[in-house]
């Protein structure tokens, strides 16, 4: 039953992670490897906010995700609009941008920013305490991520299928030329997708943060983890995300209750390859992505 | 009246259409401006470390490991096509067996590190087989993933001397035959790899890169193929690998670190990728620059990847391309 409950709320979080970088991918085909500074820049804005200007928590998650937004729009229209169609040149350009954003973080000693080192960062939760839940003990935080991660999949779900501005995310990943004759722009289709993703990573930050500490190097670890959920699941594929993260997370809780938390990435990166050599296009890879890979 | 617009018009230099078109060279004139790129640059490498002092002739060393690294990814990325973010665990394997092998089974470095070499490669070219169905991104994430699994799988076993590393390895004997194996095997390598690419082997290689099921129907294995490529630049990151433990005396978990994957791609992007040269070039100006700015701490990943995203953005030819245009054409305005 434990095993049952925490693999569901650690699914939820890969799914959350992931579901950021799968939107970016699937409309505008960039891998957006700042992903996992995002979430780090946001959880230490929102820290900032809090700690040192002493503001209300919600208006500080707000600001922190509207300044992710807002960050992911000019990353897109300042650097990555100029490497369209270079898939090599995106990869190595947001990677630079991830780096910079991460190590840039670490700085210390200029214009008396004192850098983020140690792990001294922690959110509060939004509400303590605890519930007995079947006999297991789970916290409200827990709760909390998975009811939000749910509504936020429910609502992209509606979103990109019952608005305007979603359907023509949808054109634009299926058929980019035949979308931009319809007069969808594609440029802006892809800058909305950018900044949307990246308040997504905000809002995982937000939401996941508060169970631990807060620290740069969980940056690397969100993008690996990322891009381990798109990769299994297919990249950019929704469904084959929410699969994917469901695997991860379940196979994940398995091997820690198991063997201890060592060997997490061992068991991530065991199970990429086993799905690639059985299934190269992921689990829901299309067909499309499969011509592409092979 | 109408404005005058200009546009810039690229003429061969007369020299390289003779040197370039023909196959007899007539003069010595043509030689040398045939030769005299590759000889200075070949001088220019065995004199650089007798003009500085010896903590500038341990970062030469240093910048040596990063050459061979984006030698590699630069033949990865620009002639087979596949982007490998993950140099780092070239290194790491590479430094690890001949760590291993001279800790442990007391080998001199003369012998553990051509061992390490090979073994490394192979190793190497053994993890990376699942993934070379893939191409593009999919290929540079898995291989991003790969450095970071290594480390993992360390400090999970706890083999290897898990977090603290290895210490107390043979270093080699003079601070000159430091800089020469590694200057020496940066020269082989550039020389070789320019050959392979423009041999046959190199051509199916590009066919590969820009259309690889055309050369399957060609009757061509295509992973036979992109098994040796990558054999080849697991090669020079397990040597360049097994040096540097040899070099510092010591390894650990950091010869998987970021800087490895990172600094030899900021190399070959500002050197000019695709011209092999370049990378080299651009590895022995970058890694002195950032030694130069150690004391700003992590200043330093932070500026080289600034001079990336310039180079990226704005000159995404390289230095190489652009000295190579200015050497062989001539450049003039004229009026549309």
């Amino acid at each position: 039953m434990q095993i049952l409950i925490y693999g569901t709320v650690n699914s939820m979080i890969y799914a959350l992670i992931a579901v950021g970088f799968t939107l970016v991918y699937g409309v505008s085909r960039i891998p957006n490897f700042a992903h996992g500074a995002i979430y780090v820049l946001v959880g230490f804005l929102c820290w900032s906010f809090i700690n040192e200007w002493h503001m209300n928590y919600a208006l500080a998650i707000l600001l922190a995700l509207g300044m992710a937004a807002i960050l992911g729009m000019l990353i897109y229209r300042f650097i990555l609009i100029r490497l369209r169609g270079m898939p090599t040149s995106e990869i190595i350009a947001s990677f630079a941008v991830s780096l910079i954003l991460l190590e840039g973080l670490r700085l210390q000693g200029i214009a008396g920013f004192k850098g983020f080192i140690g792990p001294f960062y922690t959110l509060p939760p939004f509400f303590d305490g605890k519930v007995n839940f079947l006999g297991v003990f789970i916290d409200y935080q827990r709760l909390i991520i998975l009811v939000a991660g749910a509504l936020i999949i429910g609502l992209i779900y509606l979103l990109t299928r019952y608005t305007k501005s979603g359907l023509s995310l949808r054109a634009i990943a299926q058929d980019e030329q035949a979308a931009m004759m319809l007069g969808v722009n594609s440029d802006r289709a892809a800058m909305i997708s950018l900044s949307v993703g990246s308040a997504l990573a905000g809002l995982a930050a937000v939401l996941i943060l508060p169970l631990g500490n807060l620290a740069v190097e969980q940056g690397y670890k969100v993008l690996v983890h990322a891009l381990a959920v798109c990769i299994i699941g297919g990249l950019g594929s929704w469904a084959g995300t929410l699969w994917a993260s469901f695997l991860i997370g379940f196979s994940v809780i398995l091997s820690t209750s198991l063997f201890g938390a060592v060997w997490e990435s061992v068991v991530l990166v065991g199970t990429i390859i086993l799905i690639l050599l059985f299934k190269p296009s992921g689990l829901f890879g299309k067909q499309k992505e499969l011509e592409e890979r092979v | 009246m109408p404005k005058e617009e200009k546009r810039k018009k690229r003429i061969d230099r007369s020299i390289t259409v003779r040197s370039r078109g023909l196959y007899a060279l007539t003069s010595w004139r043509e030689m040398t401006f045939l030769a005299a790129p590759r000889v200075l640059l070949v001088i220019a490498l065995l004199l650089l470390p007798l003009t500085v002092d010896l903590y500038w002739q341990r970062v030469l060393c240093a910048a040596g490991i990063y050459a061979l690294l984006a030698l590699g990814f630069d033949f990865l990325a620009e002639y087979v096509g596949l982007v490998c973010l993950g140099g780092a665990l070239f290194i790491g394997i590479g430094g690890y067996i001949s760590g291993s092998l001279n800790a442990y089974l007391h080998w001199q470095p003369w012998a553990s590190i051509p061992v390490a070499t090979l073994g490394g490669a192979i190793i190497s070219t053994l993890i990376l087989l699942p993934c070379l169905r893939l191409r593009g991104i999919y290929f540079a994430i898995i291989s991003f993933m790969f450095p970071l699994f290594c480390v993992s799988i360390i400090i999970a076993t706890g083999i290897l001397g898990s977090t603290e590393g290895i210490s107390g390895l043979d270093t080699f004997s003079s601070v000159r035959m430091e800089q020469y194996v590694i200057f020496g095997a940066v020269l082989i390598t550039l020389f070789f790899l320019r050959r392979l690419v423009s041999e046959d082997f190199g051509l199916i290689l590009r066919g590969i890169k820009d259309n690889d099921q055309a050369v399957r129907a060609s009757g061509i294995n295509i992973t036979a193929y992109k098994i040796k490529a990558v054999f080849i630049a697991s090669l020079l990151g397990c040597f360049a690998g097994a040096y540097l433990g040899h070099l510092y005396g010591w390894l650990g978990l950091s010869l998987f670190a970021m800087d490895f994957s990172i600094l030899p791609i900021a190399a070959t992007v500002m050197g000019g990728m695709g011209t092999l040269a370049g990378p080299v070039i651009g590895a022995f100006l970058l890694t002195p620059l950032s030694e130069a700015l150690r004391g700003f701490g992590q200043l330093r990943v932070v500026l080289y990847c600034v001079v990336l995203l310039g180079f990226i953005l704005y000159k995404p030819e390289g230095l190489l391309n652009y000295l190579d245009r200015k050497y062989h054409q001539f450049e003039r305005w004229e009026n549309v």
